[in-house]
């Protein structure tokens, strides 16, 4: 910490901003090469901002500007302004219901214009993550009570039911990922456990035939009576808590999921969790698979289709890759969405397994960077903002790596920095800015 | 604040690269440890557009093109790309049903996949072609294809030519996957010998295709492309002009030409009968008459001078007597006494002349075809005394005759040649359990008996005796255009076969000498051309034939071989027309014609009528029409019981009624009824065929070539029983 650097550098986690460059820069050449036309002069189609790698380009000056006049606030504006921020995000939320645009497949987005789009639930990630950071962070709050953890789940779950309310399961999931940092500021483990063994138990519902899985669980309750009959002789809570568990498991597995997939979510979103595990979905009757007819026509995405292009292209890529502007999937788009969710194609098929790791290693480094700058906060609202903002990264990146090598249903989460999207970039900036910032000011304690 | 959740950094950390350690995992099985993806990725990107070349040329001796490429269309389809096509507009241009349409789409299906074209109507009218190049938009999916076909300007030489076709998987096996599913192949004639001259080399193309299948440029720069090479064009002896000519005589006629030059061993004309026009057999119309042609009875796709087989009958004789001469059994002087027959065997053979001295020479006997002395000299042959038996003689003979090309495939560059029939002693031996002799075959003598021989080894024969003993091997093809040292194709043709030179000058002047006055004073006056020495030999074979189950006589087959000039040979012949009678009535007029034009290119006027007259004879041997009655029925049939829809069998049916009706009515008077032989034995069997309950017939053997001669006589039966049909017709 120089004396002789300039007042907005000084205390800047100078890694951290490279990397968030780096990452931006591998995204716009990303883009340049999934869109690129044989032909096309590079250097007029970069000015002419027609293009979709010049547009990502200037959101990503954008970003710069308004990320510099973030460094330039007092980190303070952001504790005292946190729950404003929030309440604003709700609104924009609750006024997407009357004023959303007709866009394809979804009803989260307001347009002003035909340029700017705004999809407020995007935006919302950050005002949400400032808020969770700040109630944690109140004196009084004390998170060991269940009150205050339910409070905290309030606040990160409200986004996520009006977001599913419009359409937008997938960024919905996001918000869950806020639960990596209640973890952190002391969340029992047992909830992420139980969440976790959820997912599984959901998972193994699709998979193994009704009948066939409640004899498993059956039989997994049988062996634990029997390794804990000591236990049980001593304390007969013991044997209840085992039956019931049990009686959940069965009914989730018998009720609980039948019931989300017929009447929660919509047959397309169930054709696609289907498609990942790789079992044909038959639409109950007339009327879902027209939803599923509407929605992959509408959508142009078949979720099968894009998946298997889409490993085709990762695959095709091999151990060095094709070369920029060489890989056929992505140059003559086989890839639907490539640009978008898909990006990832373009790295895997032009810079093959080596490319790949040096982008992931430069994603590992980011977060496991945020990871570190979290530790050495004073504070606990840097603390848990620093958590959340590298928990919503890790599960964008996670997930959408998984989608696009067949590992996760096709939910449309965009790669931070590098999905080509002004919105994503803008938010996903702000968030590395604002972080930076209060980063500046570790010593402090802001409340 | 809780500091103790310290630690939970550590497992956070610990999710984040337990995460990520799974997806480098699952990088690494796609990019690294399976190599499907590239394949997948290239079949998707990258359309191998093969690059058909134009096929070889065949020119004649005066460098007139035969045939010729020219292009049509195919209209293709790829399944896959087939949406919100305007169904009913195409169905109504191609006049086809939507269910019809369903079904061509799900056989390209099945034939070559979801993403590959398939050939959804082969081979356009012009018309149509125009049609839907006009709505071609209106049909996504489908496209036009260029398709190079054969065109013959001439219109002749479609047997020896050959034609072209799709290439079938036994084919496409053979060739070790060369060959792809719908590449075109010669699939006879020289079209088929000559494949691998005048295919030329196909290119590849690989081209760039984008999600949609549009065609985005080429791939990697051309590196990997190889441009296509033109097929050869081949120069052949061939006289189109004598080609043409001798297809006009040979119109409505069964039978065959062969003209050879001797001197080179190239075929000059080969004409089979009946004569096809080779352009029915291209292009659209290709479908309708193939199928015609094959059923014919008459056999009119079979090329007769390679696969016809022909008792030589007198034309014969100039081969025997020059082995007789050779082996000094006789001399050119020796005479017998003939009265009108040979008795020197048990069995009477006839001869056509009894004056006293017709056969008093070698000279004579040829001029007069006398038949007894050839049987004589043919005994004598197969006695002679340097051989210790008959069958030792025997087979001395035979080996004369391989000699000549007969008994053995000549090699000529036509696949599917025939050898000919020149039995072994085995065979006589089997035949008459080691009993026989000389008498037992001496219509060997007078071309008859087990002999057998295509037009082309009869020429051939010609062409020795022309040559005084050599031959080259009959065949179309003089070189190659851009001939290299490794083509080896030729090489067997530019072979002299000195086969029969050891035999002496005198012998051949004797027979030439014989077979110039059988133009000159005996059987063969018709052939004289002013001017020329022409040498011929008339002949005139008995056949037989199966029909109904009775083996009836047919009219004679008329033969005639020649070569011309005398001195310096430059054309030989062998004509043969089935069921025409004498060979001097014909054959010999035609033969004659032939030399003139070639000798002389033209033909005198007071000739010109003649050509009019053969070409305006039919001579389609009647026997023919209730062979194909046979023959139609049975199919029809066959189809009625697999398809159970009597509209197959109902025009025989009427038929059938009809003529039974009518000896129904004169039952006993049958015997006197006076028609023509054939007819009267059809009434006769009819009339048998009537009395005999109906079998019932089961057809599961009907694959069984024999089985399906039997089935013939079965099935006419059942034609005769209204009842029976109507109870088949119930079912």
């Amino acid at each position: 910490m120089s004396l002789n650097k300039p007042e907005i550098s000084r205390g800047i986690d100078g890694l951290l901003l490279w990397l968030y460059i780096l990452l931006c820069c591998i995204g716009i050449v990303s883009i340049f090469a999934a869109t690129y036309r044989e032909g096309d002069d590079i250097v007029k189609t970069f000015l002419s901002f027609k293009t979709d790698y010049s547009k990502q380009s200037i959101f990503f000056l954008i970003s710069i500007v308004a990320g510099t006049a973030v460094l330039l606030t007092d980190s303070k504006f952001f504790t005292a302004t946190a729950n404003l921020w929030y309440a604003f995000g709700i609104l924009l939320l609750l006024l997407v219901f009357p004023f959303h645009s007709n866009v394809k497949g979804t009803k989260s987005i307001i347009k002003f214009g035909n340029a700017l789009q705004l999809q407020p639930i995007q935006l919302c990630i950050v005002f949400a993550n400032l808020a969770l950071a700040k109630y944690l962070s109140r004196v009084e709050t004390d998170f060991t009570k269940t009150r205050s953890q339910l409070v905290a789940a309030a606040i990160v779950i409200a986004p996520a039911i009006l977001a599913i309310a419009q359409s937008e399961t997938g960024l919905a999931l996001v918000y869950f990922s806020f639960f990596l940092v209640m973890f952190r500021e002391g969340l029992p483990a047992i909830i992420l456990i139980i969440g976790f063994s959820f997912a599984i138990l959901v998972v193994a519902t699709l998979l193994v035939d009704p009948d066939i899985l409640a004899l498993i669980l059956t039989g997994i309750a049988g062996l634990a009576i029997y390794i804990m009959r000591r236990q049980i002789k001593r304390y007969k809570s013991v044997l209840f808590g085992i039956l019931g568990i049990w009686i959940v498991c069965v009914g989730i597995q018998r009720f609980a999921v039948p019931l989300i997939f017929d009447h929660v979510l919509e047959p397309y979103q169930v054709k696609r969790i289907y498609d990942t595990l790789g079992k044909d979905y038959i639409p109950k009757d007339a009327a879902a698979a027209a939803d599923i007819a509407k929605n992959t026509e509408t959508k142009k995405d078949d979720g099968d289709y894009n998946v298997k292009q889409s490993k085709i292209a990762i695959g095709s890529g091999g151990l060095t890759g094709k070369g920029l502007l060489k890989g056929t999937q992505t140059r003559y788009s086989f890839v639907p969405e490539q640009r978008t969710d898909f990006i990832f194609c373009t790295i895997g098929e032009g810079f093959g397994f080596v490319g790949s790791m040096i982008f992931l290693s430069i994603y590992i480094a980011l977060l496991f960077r945020i990871v570190t700058i979290a530790e050495r906060q004073r504070s606990t609202f840097s603390r848990c903002y620093a958590y959340g903002v590298a928990s919503v990264l890790f599960f964008h990146i996670a997930i959408n790596l998984c989608m696009t090598m067949g590992l996760a249903p096709v939910i449309g989460i965009p790669l931070p920095f590098v999905s080509y999207g002004g919105l994503s970039l803008v938010t996903f900036s702000m968030m590395i800015f604002i972080l930076l910032r209060l980063d500046k000011d570790r010593q402090m304690v802001l409340r | 604040m809780p500091v103790f959740n310290q630690s939970r950094q550590t497992v956070i950390r610990l999710i984040f690269a337990t995460t990520f350690l799974i997806i480098v995992v699952r990088l690494a099985v796609l990019q690294l440890f399976s190599d499907k993806y590239d394949a997948q990725a290239f079949s998707n990107a990258v359309y191998k557009k093969t690059i058909y070349p134009g096929r070889g040329i065949i020119f004649d001796r005066n460098n007139k093109a035969i045939l010729n490429n020219t292009i049509i269309y195919d209209l293709t389809v790829t399944p896959y790309e087939v949406k919100q096509v305007d169904t009913s507009y195409l169905c109504s241009l191609l006049s086809i049903d939507t269910a019809e349409f369903k079904n061509r789409i799900i056989t390209a299906i099945i034939k070559n996949g979801r993403y590959r074209p398939s050939v959804f109507e082969g081979l356009l009218s012009l018309e149509l072609q125009a049609k839907l190049e006009e709505n071609i938009w209106r049909f996504p999916g489908f496209t036009l294809v260029e398709r190079p076909i054969r065109t013959y300007p001439f219109k002749a030489g479609a047997h020896l030519l050959g034609d072209i076709g799709e290439v079938d998987t036994a084919i496409i096996r053979r060739s070790k996957n060369f060959y792809q599913m719908g590449d075109y192949v010669g699939r006879s004639g020289m079209e088929q010998y000559y494949e691998s001259v005048l295919m030329g080399q196909r290119g590849v193309q690989h081209l760039i295709k984008d999600n949609k299948n549009r065609i985005q440029g080429p791939w990697e720069n051309e590196k990997y492309d190889t441009s296509a090479k033109a097929g050869r064009n081949l120069r052949t002896y061939i006289d189109i002009e004598l080609q043409q000519l001798a297809e006009k005589l040979m119109a409505n006629k069964v039978g065959s030409i062969v003209a050879i030059d001797p001197k080179t061993g190239g075929i000059l004309t080969m004409v089979s009968g009946p004569v096809i026009d080779p352009n029915d057999l291209t292009g659209n119309t290709r479908q309708k008459n193939y199928a015609k042609l094959a059923l014919d009875v008459s056999a009119p796709l079979m090329n007769r001078a390679t696969r016809g087989l022909y008792e030589p009958g007198s034309t014969f004789k100039p081969v025997g007597g020059l082995v007789a001469l050779d082996l000094g059994v006789i001399n050119a002087g020796y005479g017998v006494s003939c009265a009108g027959a040979y008795y020197g065997c048990g069995k009477v053979i006839k001869c056509e002349h009894h004056n006293p001295g017709h056969a008093a020479n070698m000279r004579l006997a040829l001029a007069n075809s006398c038949n007894s002395y050839f049987s004589q000299i043919y005994r004598m042959t197969v006695d002679n005394p340097k051989d210790h038996n008959t069958k030792a003689g025997y087979t001395r003979w035979k080996d004369y005759m391989n000699a000549f090309g007969w008994g053995e495939k000549l090699g000529i560059d036509l696949p599917n040649e025939l050898p000919g029939s020149i039995p072994d002693t085995t065979i006589y031996n089997k035949v008459y359990r080691n009993q026989w002799n000389s008498c037992t075959n001496v219509t060997l003598g007078i071309g008859q008996d087990k002999m057998q021989v295509t037009p082309v080894q009869l020429a051939n024969a010609m062409c020795v005796i022309a040559n005084k003993g050599y031959y080259y091997t009959p065949h179309f093809v003089e070189k190659i255009d851009n001939e290299t040292p490794a083509d080896s194709i030729l090489k067997p043709f530019r072979i002299k076969h000195e086969a029969l030179t050891h035999i002496s000058d005198e012998a051949y002047e004797a027979i030439h000498a014989g077979m110039q006055d059988v133009v000159e004073s005996g059987t063969a006056r018709i052939a004289k051309i002013p001017g020329i020495n022409i040498c011929a030999k008339t002949g005139t074979a008995e056949k037989y034939t199966v029909l109904d189950g009775h083996r009836i006589k047919l009219p004679n087959n008329s033969m005639f071989v020649c070569f011309a000039p005398r001195e310096d040979p430059k054309i030989a012949i062998a004509v043969a027309v089935e069921n025409a009678g004498f060979g001097s009535t014909w054959a010999a007029p035609i033969a004659s014609l032939l030399i003139e034009q070639y000798l002389t290119d033209s033909i005198r006027s007071e000739k010109k009528k003649d050509v009019e007259r053969i070409a305006s004879a039919n001579l389609m041997p009647a026997y023919l029409k209730r062979k194909q009655f046979i023959a139609d029925s049975t199919r029809a049939y066959y189809y009625f019981n697999l398809r159970k829809d009597s509209s197959y069998i109902k025009k025989y049916l009427k038929q059938r009624s009809a003529k039974v009706e009518k000896p129904k009515q004169d039952n006993t008077t049958v015997s006197s009824n006076k028609n023509t032989a054939v007819e009267n034995k059809q009434q006769q069997s009819a009339i048998i065929k009537q009395q005999i309950p109906v079998p019932v017939v089961s057809y599961k053997s009907y694959g069984n070539s024999r089985n399906r001669n039997l089935c013939f006589y079965k099935e006419a039966f059942l034609f005769v029983d209204d009842k029976h049909f109507k109870k088949q017709a119930a079912i």
